[in-house]
């Protein structure tokens, strides 16, 4: 009976992570580059907005896996913790400057829209707010993974920070609402959005968006096969010593 | 735990406690933003609950690491963790010592230093309120930072980066109160946001710090 768990065994993990990783990296890539120039090249300029509407196809993918990041860090803090799976905590690890850059590519491309559509580089809008409050957070847990030698304490502490974490990131996401909804610019960017736009964009979107989840899939794994290596050569070398 | 508590109360008063540190720091922060933003009483009076929140919350910050590091230095901690006292009870007797010597202060300094920024005679009240309310959250989770980073030789900088994103629903809240109380609008909303994350914290953090706490002592 093939369990899932089997998965967390990390030759197993190795062994087939090895097959697979070079698939998603190639069909992350190819659905990149489709999207990419279908959305740049071959779609409309919006009536209102022109050209710049096109940053859509990078926005909004990378603003949704900044997000997914963090939830997929929760989804291995949480099985760490429950059930011990070291290349479970080798993800989160990994996984958490991906999700970092994503947050600051959505920051960035949502800044270089803002200057010629919002006439600023940047409002305390709410949506604004709490993508910045995500990325301390992101930062703070990369730090904390950084500061301490002990893998397994490590790994412990920033689980239990990124559950905490989540709490008050949800928590600041509501209270930013609560604070500033004045100006209620974010709702251009809203998840609603998506249903409104024109089919035209939105299906290079879907594409788009699919290439950043097989492109942020390709890179964790990737660093978590890494973070396995160094760990045996660690392993290993440490039994040099011994010898 | 009353003994618990009584202990640190008399370290954190006693020559080389700390006490009094953060309330000048407190002090000297409120005294600067003028020199920073210019001496005009009507930029000030608007500003004031803004600056009175932040510079409570960096002076409760400031002495965060004292909560556990120097037990943990003199080897007091391990004793703490060994005693038949539970250790989440053990970590909220910490946060309500902490309270004790750093944020009660600050909440009473604080009508004072509203002077110095020309607070409205209104904001006066609600001032108080909120920071009363909202500096018990601020200990609970510093003492998580603090139990996070205990292990960690000169943490007191990451201890600032992991806390400081925790605090925003604590500022946003509290520093509302205040900004409504000075403006005469009604408090309600925010007081009672501020209160359920000060009740939510305190119930539940000490079960994360005592965990990581844990952790580090493994």
């Amino acid at each position: 009976m093939a369990s899932i768990w089997e998965y967390a065994n990390p030759r197993k993990f190795m062994s087939v992570t090895d097959r697979v990783l070079p698939w998603i990296a190639g069909l992350s890539a190819i659905a990149l580059v489709a999207g990419l120039a279908w959305g740049f090249f071959l779609t409309p300029d919006d009536y209102r907005q022109g050209s710049t509407v096109k940053i859509i196809y990078l926005h909004v993918p990378a603003a949704l896996m900044a997000i997914n990041g963090w939830l997929m860090m929760l989804a291995a803090s949480l099985v760490w913790l429950v059930r011990r799976h070291h290349v479970s905590a080798l993800a989160a690890r990994a996984a958490a400057p991906v999700g970092a850059v994503m947050t600051v590519i959505a920051l960035l491309t949502g800044a270089i829209w803002g200057q010629p559509m919002w006439g600023t580089w940047w409002a305390w809008d709410p949506r604004l707010t709490s993508f910045l409050i995500l990325f301390l957070f992101y930062l703070g847990y990369i730090a904390l993974w950084a500061a301490i030698e002990d893998g397994d304490t490590a790994a412990d502490l920033t689980s239990v920070l990124c559950l905490v974490g989540s709490v008050f990131a949800l928590l600041s996401r509501y209270a930013v609402n609560f604070w500033n909804q004045g100006l209620h610019q974010g709702a251009s960017l809203s998840l609603d959005k998506e249903e409104n736009v024109a089919d035209v964009f939105y299906f290079p979107l879907l594409l788009c968006i699919a290439g950043f989840v097989l492109f942020f899939l390709a890179l964790v794994l990737l660093r978590t096969r890494t973070e396995i290596r160094a760990r045996r050569m660690r392993a290993l070398m440490a039994r040099e010593r011994m010898a | 735990m009353k003994a618990l508590l009584v202990r640190d109360l008399k370290l954190a008063v006693r020559a080389g406690g700390g006490f009094g540190l953060g309330l000048a720091f407190f002090l000297i922060v409120v005294v600067l933003v003028p020199f920073a933003v210019g001496p005009e009483t009507a930029l000030l009076t608007r500003i004031a609950p803004g600056i009175l929140w932040i510079g409570a919350l960096l002076a409760c910050l400031l002495s965060l690491d004292r909560i556990l590091a120097l037990d943990r230095e003199d080897g007091s901690l391990d004793l703490i963790a060994t005693a038949p006292l539970p250790l989440e009870a053990a970590v909220s007797v910490k946060a309500l010592a902490h309270w004790l010597t750093t944020g009660l202060p600050l909440v009473i300094a604080a009508p004072v230093l509203g002077v110095l920024l020309n607070l409205r005679g209104e904001g006066y009240g609600w001032l108080v309120v909120s920071l009363a309310i909202g500096t018990p959250a601020l200990s609970v989770i510093g003492t998580f930072g603090a139990a996070l980073t205990v292990g960690i030789k000169r943490g007191g900088l990451l201890l600032s980066l992991l806390v400081l994103p925790l605090y925003v629903p604590v500022l946003i809240f509290g520093a509302e109160v205040a900004r409504r109380g000075a403006e005469g609008l009604s408090v309600a909303t925010p007081l009672a946001l501020l209160g359920a994350v000060t009740c939510g914290t305190i119930a539940l953090l000490p079960f994360a710090s005592a965990a990581v706490l844990r952790v580090n002592l493994r």
